[in-house]
Order: structure tokens, then sequence, then C-alpha cells
């Protein structure tokens, strides 16, 4: 479609933010942030509340001024342009529709106001793109939450900034039309290609719809990749907690080589593949996520070759349709889960059932004992 | 009846009474007033004679300070609005921790009778007062230029007096308008000025007509600052109505004044408020 054509005309530049602080009277909201969204992407900044997401976005749209630090758009210093005259527009976390101006005005807005004289044909495309032309003479108050949600991504949209920043744009929608709206969101992405910046603090949306996610806490951005490449191969306790579920149990490094490290847990030796060890010498957290972990009623063989460990007894069954989930206590006190999926292939196991446990190395991750191993853990509601 | 309908007509009751008793007879006596026979007086009695030529006769005799009225109302509202706006909006969104205290020093004035505060308007104002003597040095004012008994003084008077209903209703108006519309104004290209014509101007229309309303009707009415301030050649048509009921004792023009000012009140309102498209954001 036209609208596509016209964005990705080559003017299409990169966002890139160097050194960017910003310091409230009492606290630090970002701390020498770097990072660059190159551009076309679908990017999302996720953390928990406070951790500096919002304010960055901020920054970028110009709502806030930085204390410190730079941002580009291409060769272009933004840092202190005003907001007005950015090519960027932010998709406000409950909306900010005009209440005075029908859908079709509200729409229409940043056009006009940059001198755009026959903007109906424009407005009812963008309104199209919505599913929302029926619509175009509502007051925003006569229309449902998702229904504005679309407004107000239309009214950033039609202006085809070079980066449209979302602050938490499906926060106040109910659970099945958040879904919805995900699916909706990535597609209108890829048919426009432009530049998406995506705040959140839901980590199944951010994993949804983002090709790059930058998982942030505390000010500071803790790690940055793809959505599997976070999952797969988290770089800190936090990563690790906040994205999904994962066991973390206490190890001593036994030995390293360049391409696998050892780690003693427990007296069972497991090894870790080095680019997924991330200390080498020392203690730390051995990290399996609960579905890579393989469970067989003890001494009966588990199909996957791996770190094989002994003496586990199931303390808790959640049968939850799809898959299972068990607590297994091991010798040494802790509590790992494990999720394993319905096949039907073996009857669920009952409880107080003695159990080995296995994974493939290569699933497992090593994190340095410094880090809190809570960190994350409690997923905001 | 049962005794639950029975309480909302109780609960009505107190209303309905002070209603009645304070606008309902009143306004009936004012009505049959406007009708009565001009020949009456306070020695003679009146009488109702259904004489509708004393609207004519009204208009005709006080046209001129009836117009006044409307012209001096409609400028010191004017005024109110513009000083009013810059107040409102101060206070609204840029007083911070002094907001509060900036509030109770608009409505600081009420502790003081009207009449005290547009009395001492005429020591502000005075032909030896600061005010004029600075006027007079910088050849505003003639040498013997005066502001007492002027329109100036009027209006000024008026514009102080009426000032806190303008500023009050335009401040509870500015105040709910959420900040991000103003954000999000700015980030869909809208320069300070635009934004602030295209968001929150509109959005704070109830105010405007609520302020200008509570400026405009009572202003038109008001007697206080013209006597005060003003000289005959400043009467308003509240003088007029003033002297008519309380020295010349001839209730029917009195009468067909206040309803001939009452009409002319309503109807502007009433197109005013229409012109203003407001009701759907009331």
């Amino acid at each position: 479609m036209s609208l596509a054509a016209e964005s990705t005309s080559g003017s299409a530049r990169s966002l890139r933010l160097t050194a960017l602080t910003k310091e409230f009277a009492t606290f630090t909201a970002v701390r020498s942030l770097d990072l660059e969204v190159p551009a076309g992407t679908f990017f999302a900044l996720l953390g928990p509340s406070g951790c500096g997401k919002t304010t960055t976005l901020r920054m970028v749209a110009g709502l806030d001024t930085p204390t410190s630090g730079t941002i580009h758009l291409g060769q272009d210093e933004i840092t202190y342009q005003k907001p007005y005259r950015r090519p960027v527009n932010t998709v406000f976390q409950n909306y900010a529709l005009f209440p005075h101006l029908n859908i079709h005005d509200n729409v229409a807005f940043g056009l006009r106001r940059r001198g755009v004289k026959d903007v109906d044909r424009q407005v009812q495309e963008m309104l199209a793109l919505v599913e929302l032309e029926a619509q175009a003479r509502k007051k925003p108050t006569q229309m449902s939450g998702g229904q504005q949600q679309r407004v107000a991504l239309a009214r950033a949209l039609i202006n085809r900034p070079e980066v449209l920043l979302l602050d938490e744009p499906l926060g106040a929608l109910d659970l099945k039309l958040r879904r919805g709206m995900q699916i909706e969101l990535k597609r209108i992405q890829t048919e426009v290609g432009l530049t998406f910046v995506h705040v959140t603090h839901d980590q199944e949306e951010a994993m949804t719809m983002a090709d790059t996610i930058a998982v942030m806490n505390g000010g500071v951005i803790e790690q940055m990749g793809s959505p599997a490449e976070l999952y797969e191969n988290p770089r800190t306790t936090f990563v690790a907690n906040f994205l999904g579920q994962t066991n973390l149990m206490p190890g001593t490094v036994a030995g390293a080589d360049s391409d696998v490290v050892r780690v003693d847990m427990h007296g069972t030796q497991v090894s870790i593949p080095a680019d997924r060890a991330h200390t080498r010498e020392g203690s730390g957290w051995v990290g399996i996520r609960p579905e890579k972990v393989l469970l067989a009623p003890e001494g009966e063989p588990i199909d996957a070759p791996g770190n094989h460990m002994t003496g586990g007894v199931i303390t808790d069954v959640s049968f939850v349709g799809v898959s299972t989930q068990y607590l297994v206590r091991m010798p040494w006190g802790q509590e790992l889960m494990a999720f394993e999926q319905n096949t039907g292939r073996r009857a669920v196991l009952a409880h107080g059932t003695k159990v080995d446990v296995s994974w493939r190395p290569e699933f497992a991750f090593l994190l340095p004992a410094t880090q809190d191993v809570n960190a994350g853990a409690v997923e905001e509601a | 009846m049962t005794g639950r309908k029975l309480t909302g007509y109780w609960l009505i009751l107190p209303a309905a009474l002070w209603l009645g008793l304070f606008f309902a007879i009143p306004f009936y006596s004012l009505l049959a007033n406007s009708l009565y026979d001009p020949e009456g007086s306070v020695l003679t009695g009146y009488h109702v004679s259904y004489r509708f030529a004393n609207f004519a006769d009204a208009i005709r005799d006080s046209g001129p300070e009836l117009w006044r009225s409307l012209w001096y109302a409609g400028l010191a509202t004017a005024i109110c609005l513009v000083l009013g706006y810059v107040l409102a909006y101060a206070i609204a969104f840029k007083a911070g921790k002094w907001r509060n205290l900036m509030l109770v020093l608009v409505i600081a004035p009420f502790f003081t009778s009207f009449l005290v505060r547009t009395l001492s308007w005429k020591l502000i104002l005075a032909d030896d007062g600061f005010i004029v003597d600075t006027l007079r040095f910088v050849h505003i004012l003639g040498e013997d230029g005066r502001l007492l008994a002027t329109p100036v003084a009027v209006i000024a008077g008026l514009v102080y007096n009426f000032l806190p209903f303008m500023v009050l209703p335009l401040y509870a108006s500015l105040e709910k308008i959420d900040g991000r519309l103003v954000e999000a104004a700015g980030d869909l290209y809208a320069s300070p000025l635009r934004g602030f014509l295209k968001v929150t101007l509109p959005l704070s229309m109830p105010g405007v007509v609520a302020g200008t309303l509570l400026t405009f009707i009572p202003a038109a009415g008001d007697y206080i600052n013209a006597q005060l301030l003003g000289s005959p050649n400043q009467r308003m048509v509240g003088n007029v109505i003033q002297d008519l009921y309380t020295d010349t004792g001839d209730f029917a023009a009195a009468g067909a004044l206040s309803v001939t000012l009452m009409v002319i009140i309503v109807a502007a309102v009433l197109v005013y408020i229409r012109r203003a498209g407001t009701e759907e954001l009331l």
C-alpha cells in the first residue's frame, strides 16, 4: 500500500541514544543509557514500573529534557529539539485523545498543524487501516477502550513519523483484547515499515511483538537482544526471572576450557557451554528453564542424555491442560520447577514419586553468584 | 403513597419553600408592578391595570441608561475575561505549591463588604491620589484630568468587583484539563500557541461561558459602582430602577424597566450559549 512505499523510500534513519541520563530531584531515572534502534524494527523497552523505560520514551519524544547525553536520528541530533519539531509521534498510555474533537479531527490533528490542506483522503485511509472508517464522526468518549487505542494509533501513524513511540499502549485493555491488538500492532508495523519503540512491563507482550527487546532495570539496560536470545541465554538473574520462569541452582565452577564450563552442583558435575556461562570462576547460579527439565521415575532411563541428577521427590503437581507443572524437591532442599507437555506418552506422575531429573547441557546457563537470585522474580500485576 | 416516596418530597420542601419565598413571589410581584397603572403613588395606592405601554415608556425614558449598562457590563466582562484567564491559567498550571494560597487570595476580598471595597476605590482613584498624580505626570491625563466620575472608574470598579466570579469557574475548568492532552498536541506538531488555541482553549469553554455569565449578568444590573465611582453621566439602569423604587415611588416604571432588563439579559444569554456551542461541552 502507498503508506509503506512512501515511508521506506530511503529516508529511514536509526534512532541512537548515547550516554542518556535523566536525574530527577530525588533519584536517577535513567543512567547513561546507550541504545541503537535500527530503522524499521519493532523495538521493545521492557521492565518493571520505575525502571526508567517511560522516561526514556519521553526524552525521545521531547516531553522530558535529558540531564545529559544525546539523542540522534540518523546524523541529526534531536536531544533538545522541541517536541513539535521532531519527526516522532507517540501513542500515549491512556491514549490522550482530544475529547472535544471527533475521531476524524483527532486523526487529522497532526496533518493540520503541519499545514496539510486536504486531509480527508489520508484520514480515511488511516481509519481504514485500523478498521474504524464507520466511526469517523463519533467522539472519543463514545468508543470502547480498544477502539480508542486504535484511534490513538491512527492519530500518530498518519504523520508517518520516523519513530513511533508506544507507551504501554495495551495496558488499559482486557487480556483478550490485548492479545488481539498485539497481533494487529505487529501487522500494522510490518505493513507501514516504520520504526516502533514500544514500552511495556508485560514480557509476553514484548516477546510477541518485538524484533529486539531491551530489558531495563533501575535506569540501565540489563540485556538487549531478540526475544529468543534473551529467553534462552539471559545474562543476569533479573532477565532470567523477568522473562518467564526459571530454576536457579547454586553451584561452584570446577573447571573451564574453551568451549565448556564445568560446575559442581551438590556433588554432581554439570557442564555449561562457554557462550552461555557468564562467569568462569567462583560460585554461580546454574539456570535452566522449567520446560527444559525432563523427569523420569527413579531409575528409569530419560530419553535425552544430559546433566543427570538423582534423588528428587515430586512435592506438587498442577495439571493445566496442555501441560503439567511439577515441583521437585532435590536432595539439597531446593524445589525445581518442571513443565511437561501432556503428550499422553506417560501418565501424570503422582505427588511423592521419586524421580530423576535431567536436562540437555546446551539449554543451561551460568550466572555469577553475586547477582540477586530473586531479582525480577516478582512480576507486577 | 409509601414512606419512601414521601421522603423525596420532604427533601424538596426546603428548596421549594426558599424558591417560592425569594424568587416566585418577588418575581410575580415584579411582573405585577410592571403592569401597574402609572398614576398610582405611595399615597393613592397602586393597582394592576395591564398597561403594557409601561414597557415602551420605560425603554423610551431610560434607553440611554439601559444601553450604557449593557455596554459597561460587556466591556467589564471582556476585560475580566482577559485578566481572569491569565490569572486562572497561571494558578492552574504554573502556581505549583502556591496554588492554594493564590486561590485564597482570589477569594479573600469577599471577607470585606462589597460597599467598603468599592468605597476604597474612591480613594485609590481620587483626584489627588497616587494613580491620578502619576497619570497626570506622564501626560496620559491632562492638567486637571481625573478618573473619578468617568466611565473608566465605573468600569474599573466593575472589573475589580466581578473578577473573582470570572476567575473561579475558569480555574475550575482549566484545572480539569488533562496535561497529557497538551503534551499530545505538542507531540502532534502543535506549537505551544497552537496547542493552546486548539486544545486548552476549547476545553476551557465551559469555564469561559460560566465566567462571562457570572460577570455580565450581575454587572449589567449593578448600581453601586456607578453611584460611588461615577457621576450622573455614568448612571446605569440599576441606578434608575433604584431611584424609581425608593425616591420617586414610580413602581410601574421601575417594574417595567426591571422586567425589560431581565428579558434582554435572558435573550442575550440564550443567543450567547448557542453561539459559544457549549451545550455539548457542559
